[in-house]
């Protein structure tokens, strides 16, 4: 996994509420068996017209936010199915970081598993970011994980909380399954009483 | 001893270690694994010379892809992507030595038909899989919720997940189902209430007179749709119905095995002055067949309601309700039974079970659907399909002018080639009406399945109670 430290960039407002994963990755991508290449389905529906055209008055498809590395979204961002093609997606495209007040618990652990971090901000402060995000290229905002601080264009600063551990394998780009390896004595020492107690299972 | 919820009890039962922040590592009883979200997991495992920790604990079906028409006997996969996903799964299955049950085998179904129809879905477990409808499995009392497939290769490797504890919902549906009101009605009167992120951070477990009440079939549609009230899972303490819809099925504990579960079993339930940090409260009564009229789950009316305004929302929502009204070409102050429907899709994981299917049949039989429209039923699994033709349930749909399709989970999320064109309408007895869920401009409109029942035979939304 990408390592996260520090992410400078332009950020995409997007208000619309439960933004789902059917919108972020339409399900005629999901027959892929490989974890690349879905940054260009990106939003399709959204993005494109039937005919492959762009719909330019989509937010990523405009020229300031074609790069964006960050979107401020509007509440309850990625509910809806477990595809981790949604989070694929979004870091094909190049967006490390999603903001919002709130956002669904599958796709929420998806994109720590991913490098991609979601930050979970009081109304207030998305709706200042919200703001900050519309001023088209102008628009840079930095978000750095080690201080758990968000930097606005005007240089205003909004703390976030992070979970200790999931921040700790975002800065080192880790593997759960090689961390959970280590742990394979206890998870033996548990299959084997586990199994006596309940040998139904 | 502290009293304990349900969940509570189930999540003590599995934990293996847990730091000091929380993070936690859970044991997990069984793994669902599917076409579309397992192949880059297998693929993990052999670029890191991985093994499945637990083959004999991980079950592979197809579903997703697979097209449900007849001609699917000869065994050829037009789509070409589709195909590529199937014999992924298919070699998976068979290098891992995974339960598998390939798309020609009767018992192929939909993942969560087949789990607990085959036994493998037990009280007290733990059980994932890459899909969220996994909260389906709750109804039996275990603790059951979707993952990613970064975790369905962590499971995969280690049959550990790493967690961290969510908080304790209780939903209580007291008194009595009014007639033509079903557990559909009830799940979806939920999420109109809660939100779609109501149930965001807990785990809900649904109880009540009204619960108690359900068939088992029932039960798997409420916690179904858990999810799309924001929950991790959804979960119903097991009682006398659970062991006798799980007694003798194949993979279900027999003799000496059972009775040693059974005594297990028998203490999944929450104790009296367990806490709950959340609770809803709803009289059976007042729950009404359902409907939803926009692109969000949340979006739910009773059937004698009107289309909402924008104006009726805060927030957020306004842009969202305006938004939808648009792509479902609906118009304020519209009755929702005046809304013409040209598509009936009855199956998935929330509806293609038999009792579903009994229910449609019990409102068409002898009738016939309106004329020009494209109603399909499709069942959740082979057996099902089997059960319904040997009760007779087929030949009255398919006299009525329905397709009998074969098992899979086909139009609710239209991977396969069953969608919806741009602009056509659908009452279906799914779990999703988002925007493109049935095929890009597709309209949804979420009911049970005897409202789509109904309104196959009247060709607008219709309150079933009427008919």
């Amino acid at each position: 996994m990408e390592k996260f430290t520090k992410v400078t960039g332009v950020a995409a407002p997007m208000p619309l509420i439960n933004i789902d994963t059917d919108m972020i990755i339409p399900k005629l991508f999901l027959k892929t068996i490989k974890r690349s290449g879905l940054g260009k389905n990106l939003f399709d529906e959204m993005r494109f017209n039937v005919d492959g055209s762009e719909i330019p008055d989509f937010i990523l498809n405009q020229p300031a936010y074609r790069n964006s590395q960050i979107i401020v979204a509007g509440d309850n961002f990625g509910c809806g199915s477990s595809r981790e093609h949604a989070p694929w997606a979004l870091l094909d495209f190049g967006i490390r970081v999603v903001i919002s007040t709130s956002f669904a618990d599958i796709f929420f652990n998806n994109c720590f598993k991913n490098g991609i971090l979601p930050i979970i901000l009081p109304q207030e402060d998305v709706d200042k970011l919200m703001d900050d995000a519309g001023r088209g290229a102008n628009a840079v905002v930095t978000v750095d994980l080690e201080s758990q601080v968000i930097t606005g264009p005007d240089g205003g600063k909004i703390e976030f909380t992070v979970d200790a551990f999931k921040k700790h394998c975002l800065m080192n780009g880790l593997d759960d399954i090689g961390l959970t390896m280590q742990k394979s004595d206890a998870i033996d020492a548990f299959e084997k009483q586990y199994r006596a107690a309940t040998p139904w299972v | 001893m502290t009293a304990k919820t349900l969940y509570d009890k189930i999540w003590d039962a599995h934990l293996i270690t847990e730091d000091a922040d929380g993070t936690s590592l859970l044991y997990i009883d069984r793994h669902l694994v599917h076409e579309v979200t397992s192949p880059q997991a297998f693929e993990g495992l052999r670029t890191a010379g991985r093994k499945v920790h637990a083959p004999d604990k991980t079950i592979a079906v197809p579903d997703h892809n697979v097209p449900t028409t007849l001609d699917r006997v000869d065994g050829v996969v037009k789509d070409e992507q589709s195909r590529i996903q199937l014999d992924a799964l298919d070699k998976n299955a068979k290098d891992f030595g995974l339960h598998y049950y390939p798309v020609n085998d009767v018992r192929q179904g939909v993942v969560h038909i087949i789990g607990p129809e085959q036994g493998w879905t037990l009280p007290g477990m733990t059980i994932v899989c890459g899909d969220s409808h996994t909260a389906t499995h709750g109804a039996f009392g275990s603790l059951a919720h979707g993952i990613g497939t970064s975790e369905v290769e962590h499971v995969l490797a280690t049959q550990t997940l790493i967690q961290n504890k969510s908080k304790n919902m209780k939903v209580e549906i007291t008194g009595k189902l009014s007639p033509g009101v079903t557990a559909k009605d009830i799940t979806m009167t939920v999420i109109g209430l809660t939100g779609t992120a109501g149930g965001t951070g807990y785990v809900i477990e649904y109880c009540g007179e009204a619960i108690r009440d359900l068939s088992m079939e029932g039960r798997m549609t409420v916690c179904n749709m858990a999810i799309e009230g924001g929950a991790r899972a959804g979960l119903i303490a097991p009682d006398e119905k659970t062991f006798a819809y799980v007694k003798g099925r194949p993979q279900a504990p027999k003799g000496e095995m059972w009775d040693m579960a059974m005594d297990a079993w028998k203490s999944l339930f929450t104790d009296e002055d367990a806490h709950f940090d959340k609770v809803l409260t709803i009289k059976g009564e007042d729950i009404a067949p359902a409907v939803t009229w926009g692109t969000s789950p949340e979006d739910v009316l009773p059937i004698t309601g009107i289309v909402p305004s924008p104006e009726d929302f805060e927030g957020g929502k306004v842009d969202a309700v305006k938004r939808s009204l648009k792509y479902m070409g609906l118009t304020p102050g519209m009755k929702l039974t005046d809304i013409q429907i040209d598509t009936v899709f009855i199956g998935s994981c929330t509806n293609g079970r038999i009792e579903d299917f009994r229910a449609v049949a019990n409102i068409v039989k002898g009738k016939k659907i309106k004329e020009g429209m494209r109603a399909i039923v499709v069942p959740g699994s082979g057996l099902v399909r089997a059960q319904a033709e040997e009760e007779g349930v087929a030949q009255i749909l398919i006299d009525a002018g329905f397709e009998w399709r074969l098992a899979g989970c086909s139009m609710c999320l239209a991977m396969n080639p069953d969608k919806l064109e741009p602009g056509e309408r659908c009452a279906a007895t799914t779990n999703r009406n988002f925007e493109g869920r049935q095929g890009r401009g597709g309209r949804t409109h979420l009911v049970s399945p005897v409202m789509a029942a109904a309104a196959a035979l009247t060709g607008h939304l219709t309150d079933v109670r009427d008919l």
